[in-house]
């Protein structure tokens, strides 16, 4: 089960190699999310309108190892934007990836850019 | 690297685990624990517990995981046989080997059973460990289908004695106390406030039989009675011994530790024991010639070996133990402190008692009335922990000593505020936890609400007696830095429920971000907020779980189960239990069609489980064209309406209860409430539906319905109450649409009818005005809106459907059709199930 984990390593924007053109922007639900596929990983993508943000991060909770984090819920935690995972709401913030409510190793984030109205997930391959 | 062995994983010997590991220099050492009981430690104070919940995991101390996350070896199910002090080494039941730098026993107590002729009997029960109570649930389970009226008896009147007989009651038999002295709980209280309790408990059903010496027991093979003296017998099925505990030192004896004359390993106040790489704490510690048969000393005792070990000389075990407790037994309050029972040459007594209220007070001050030295309180033990707080700290006391314990309408309760205790105050004393250390956490931002005090600062923990004054303090504290405390849903609403529920009716909002752009703290909503509004929406606008699906609770949000593994489970409606079998047949083609994992549930009707999000749609489809519905089995909505066959069929039934049990489950469909409702209705007073047990339940009576409200199963299992008698299916309905508004309008989140119900301000008797006689003026409002919920009802399975856009979610990727390829499921019985959680 640990390998499955490996394949998630949070990525900055500077180094990011490939940008994958997942969707368009209107196939995501406002200030929810959905799940891309890139290749063998799964990435929850979300659309922070009330921020008018978007962000990126492994599919998988830490917490079990399921494949389920683009079905929770987003909202901010004092101001830090966060997804709650829908198995057990454990939090983690959409910006680290560290987990709010918890003692979980952080999710792996991602960079997001959206081009003429298509979402793009940044990774390094 | 030294090694530390630590021999018994009761709740002491996890303590010392617990406190060990939290020192910094805890690195260079290694420990391993020892315990012979087959689970880890549990938190034992709470035992009886166990009858109602029947969860051994929910009183663990710490899961398994605990110890191998914090590098201590646990080695539950192996005794230690042997401790060999020259080569300092122990010899396990399983003849293992292993070598210790320092031995910390904690092997506890094991109760005493007399020396009485035929103890050894069948049905003759001790009251220890999980191990015991199993045994007893299995024997009372069996007595019980034997004869109805069973009785069963418990040999001591003591603490535990008590619990037990509460044990026996949970058990559904007919409860006995048998007390060798002439009171109940000789060693906490003094005659007065025995009898209180005494007659308290007997009001509540428990017999009590004082000044009983048991001669022998009973029986053939099997306990049938007890034996007091020539024609003084007893009849009783079982027998539950609770005669006092006795250390369990045979390991210190047979290595030659110095023990005391009546037991227990004679320790200094370090907790060394004669031997210096020998350690002894909790119940098995002979300290000051005494042994502590409370948490919270045990607690300190492993503290104080921590600190030894670790080279801190200067920490030592006080000479002074408070020995102050309060318990609820029974449902009774009962508290003693400092120096119950004092002697009048070192004060005087000041004593409150009225027995049509079974309630006793006793306080015991200085001669000159300026120090509280002790006391006793049966009945109400609310002001103990300020009574406590006072004695410890030496406070001052009111000039008439007697405001203390009066009650508050002659003018007393001069107790001062929680805040006027000094800092060094010990509030927690399971923890040791003062007054500064939870002021602390919150003046200093780690802690903002209840919830983080309790974390930070472990306070509360242990017997969990000072929850309430550890609530106080928190409030007074927050309230002291000038934040508000409210009941409000989350950090981004300064509101609760039902005052959201009116903003929403009154203004009509349709939208979450409307709600919390005008009435929110400008934050952007969350896990709590969202799905709160979502239901409020849904009551208010009879809405169905489509709107706005991304404010959905998990499950709302794809109108399914969420399962273990992120699958789904699929429940169409069944109203009442009953269904055609064409309808059942088309079931099982589907379940199998998808390889679903197939079960009847709980309230009568049939769970396909393993569904994918992308099968979802699919599946529904299919049920939809064989004439099913949505079971919004995954709401916090209407579940079942249970029902018994009734006079259809029965020849023993009152009424149809089916055809009614349908009615009400297609009246109730799909509205959203605060936590799910459940139903149930019954044909006689044989109660085959167990309506009693659900939210509201139905009895068929001569004349007309029962009508039973504020029931369920779950963690607290709770009776419904008798509301309304011989009413007609018309007045049924009329009550139960106004009970179910009321509730939807006014309990917080996640709250069930029960919960709600009992913290009802005036209880059912209000309810009854509320609802019968229209005390507020609102039933009219309240009939008014389910009728326009009943109304506008929906099938949201069939409007998803049957709409694209809606459809859209039901793809595990955006961009791919393909299924979650982490799924593995592995094969259970003919079926298959999610391949467990490491």
């Amino acid at each position: 089960m640990e390998d499955i984990l490996e394949k998630y390593t949070a990525t900055k924007i500077e180094d990011v190699t490939v940008w994958f053109k997942a969707a368009s922007t209107e196939d995501f639900p406002v200030d929810g999310g959905a799940c891309v596929k890139y290749k063998d990983k799964q990435i929850a993508v979300f659309n922070f309108s009330r921020l008018g943000k978007w962000y990126a991060c492994q599919n998988l909770c830490p917490h079990k190892m399921e494949m389920v984090l683009s079905r929770g819920m987003i909202g901010d935690d004092k101001g830090m934007p966060k997804v709650a995972c829908p198995l057990h709401k454990k939090t983690f913030s959409l910006e680290s990836g560290e987990n709010l409510n918890g003692d979980l190793n952080p999710i792996a984030t991602y960079p997001v850019k959206i081009e003429e109205g298509y979402v793009y997930v940044g990774f390094i391959d | 690297m030294q090694h530390i062995i630590v021999v018994g994983n009761g709740m002491v010997g996890y303590k010392f685990c617990e406190k060990f590991v939290a020192q910094k220099e805890n690195k260079a050492f290694k420990i391993t624990v020892f315990g012979e009981e087959p689970r880890p430690a549990y938190d034992r104070v709470h035992l009886s517990e166990f009858f109602e919940s029947q969860n051994a995991k929910a009183l663990e101390m710490a899961p398994a995981e605990w110890y191998a996350e914090n590098d201590i070896d646990l080695i539950t199910g192996e005794r230690v046989a042997d401790i060999n002090r020259s080569s300092k080494t122990i010899t396990t039941a399983k003849d293992r080997e292993f070598s210790y730098d320092y031995l910390v026993l904690a092997t506890g107590s094991s109760p005493f059973v007399p020396p009485i002729k035929g103890v050894e009997k069948e049905g003759v029960f001790v009251y220890r460990t999980i191990e015991d109570l199993e045994g007893m649930l299995a024997y009372a389970a069996k007595l019980k289908a034997e004869k109805p009226n069973a009785k069963a008896a418990v040999l001591g009147g003591g603490l535990l004695g008590l619990e037990a007989g509460k044990a026996v009651m949970d058990m559904g038999l007919e409860p006995h106390i048998v007390e060798f002295a002439p009171k109940l709980m000789p060693r906490q209280l003094d005659s007065r406030s025995s009898q209180v309790l005494q007659l308290k408990l007997e009001s509540i059903g428990l017999n009590i039989h004082l000044s009983k010496a048991t001669n022998q027991i009973l029986g053939n093979g099997r306990i049938t009675g007890m034996e007091f003296g020539e024609d003084d017998i007893l009849d009783v099925d079982m027998l539950i011994v609770s005669a006092g505990i006795r250390p369990r030192d045979e390991l210190a004896r047979a290595c030659g530790l110095e023990v005391g004359v009546r037991g227990g390993v004679i320790v200094d106040n370090t907790m060394k024991t004669s031997d210096d790489a020998i350690y002894a704490i909790g119940e098995i510690a002979l300290y000051n010639q005494m042994i502590y048969g409370l948490v919270a000393p045990g607690y300190d005792m492993a503290d104080i070996a921590v600190q030894q070990i670790l080279g801190n000389a200067d920490k030592v075990m006080p000479s002074d133990i408070d020995m102050s407790t309060k318990l609820k037994l029974i449902g009774v309050d009962v508290a003693s402190f400092g120096e119950p029972f004092m002697p009048a040459s070192k004060g005087h007594s000041i004593i409150f008692e009225n027995k049509t209220q079974y309630l006793y007070k006793r306080i015991n001050v200085s001669h000159d009335g300026k120090k509280l030295l002790g006391g006793i309180l049966v009945g109400d033990a609310a002001d103990y922990s300020m009574l406590h707080q006072v004695y410890l700290n030496g406070m001052a006391i009111p000039e008439d000593p007697a405001q203390l314990i009066l009650p508050v309408s002659e003018g007393g309760a001069l107790l001062g505020d929680v805040m006027d205790l000094p800092d060094e105050a010990q509030i927690c004393s399971c923890e040791s936890v003062t007054k500064g250390q939870i002021c602390g956490v919150i003046e200093n931002g780690d802690a903002t609400d209840l919830g983080d005090v309790v974390s930070c600062t472990k306070a509360g923990t242990g017997c969990g007696g000072c929850k309430p004054m550890v609530a106080d303090l928190t409030n007074a504290t927050l309230k002291s830095l000038g934040i508000e405390v409210k009941d409000s849903i989350c950090e981004h609403f300064d509101y609760n429920r039902q005052d959201l529920y009116k903003i929403i009716q009154v203004k009509g909002y349709t939208k979450f971000n409307e709600v919390l752009d005008s009435h929110g703290n400008g934050g952007h909503g969350c896990e709590i907020c969202k799905p709160v509004i979502a239901s409020l929406m849904a009551s208010i606008h009879a809405d169905t779980a489509n709107k706005e699906y991304a404010i959905q609770d998990s499950n709302d949000r794809f109108l399914a189960n969420i399962q273990r593994n992120g699958t789904y489970s699929v429940v169409p409606r069944v109203p009442g239990g009953e269904i055609t079998p064409d309808k059942l047949i088309a079931l099982g083609e589907i379940a199998k069609k998808y390889d679903l994992y197939t079960k009847i549930t709980g309230g009568v009707r049939i769970d396909l489980f393993g569904a994918t999000l992308n099968q979802l749609p699919l599946i529904w489809k299919e049920l939809i064209s064989h004439g099913f519905e949505s079971g919004h089995a995954y709401g916090k909505s209407l579940r079942t309406v249970k029902t018994c066959v009734g006079s259809t069929w029965c020849r023993y039934g009152m009424d149809e209860s089916v055809s009614f049990g349908i009615e009400l489950e297609n009246r109730y469909r799909g509205i959203r409430a605060p936590h799910k409702i459940k139903g149930g209705v019954s044909g006689c007073i044989r109660e085959c539906a167990e309506a009693r047990g659900k939210d509201f339940g139905l009895i068929a009576v001569e004349g007309g319905w029962n009508l039973y409200v504020g029931g369920n199963g779950g963690a607290n299992p709770r009776h419904a109450e008798l509301f309304a008698e011989q009413i007609d299916n018309e007045t049924v309905i009329k009550y139960l649409d106004r009970y179910l508004m009321l509730y939807m309008r006014t309990a917080k989140p996640l709250q069930r009818t029960a919960a709600w119900q009992e913290k009802l301000e005036g209880g059912l008797e209000y309810l009854k005005e509320v609802i019968i006689e229209d005390k507020l003026g609102i039933t009219e409002d309240l009939e008014k809106e389910m009728q326009t919920l009943v109304n506008k009802f929906e099938c949201e399975w069939t409007q998803a459907v049957n709409d694209p856009e809606m459809m859209k979610r039901f793809n595990h990727f955006v961009n791919s059709e393909a299924e979650d390829d982490n799924l593995v499921f592995v094969p259970m019985r003919d079926q298959k199930m999610p391949e467990p959680w490491v």
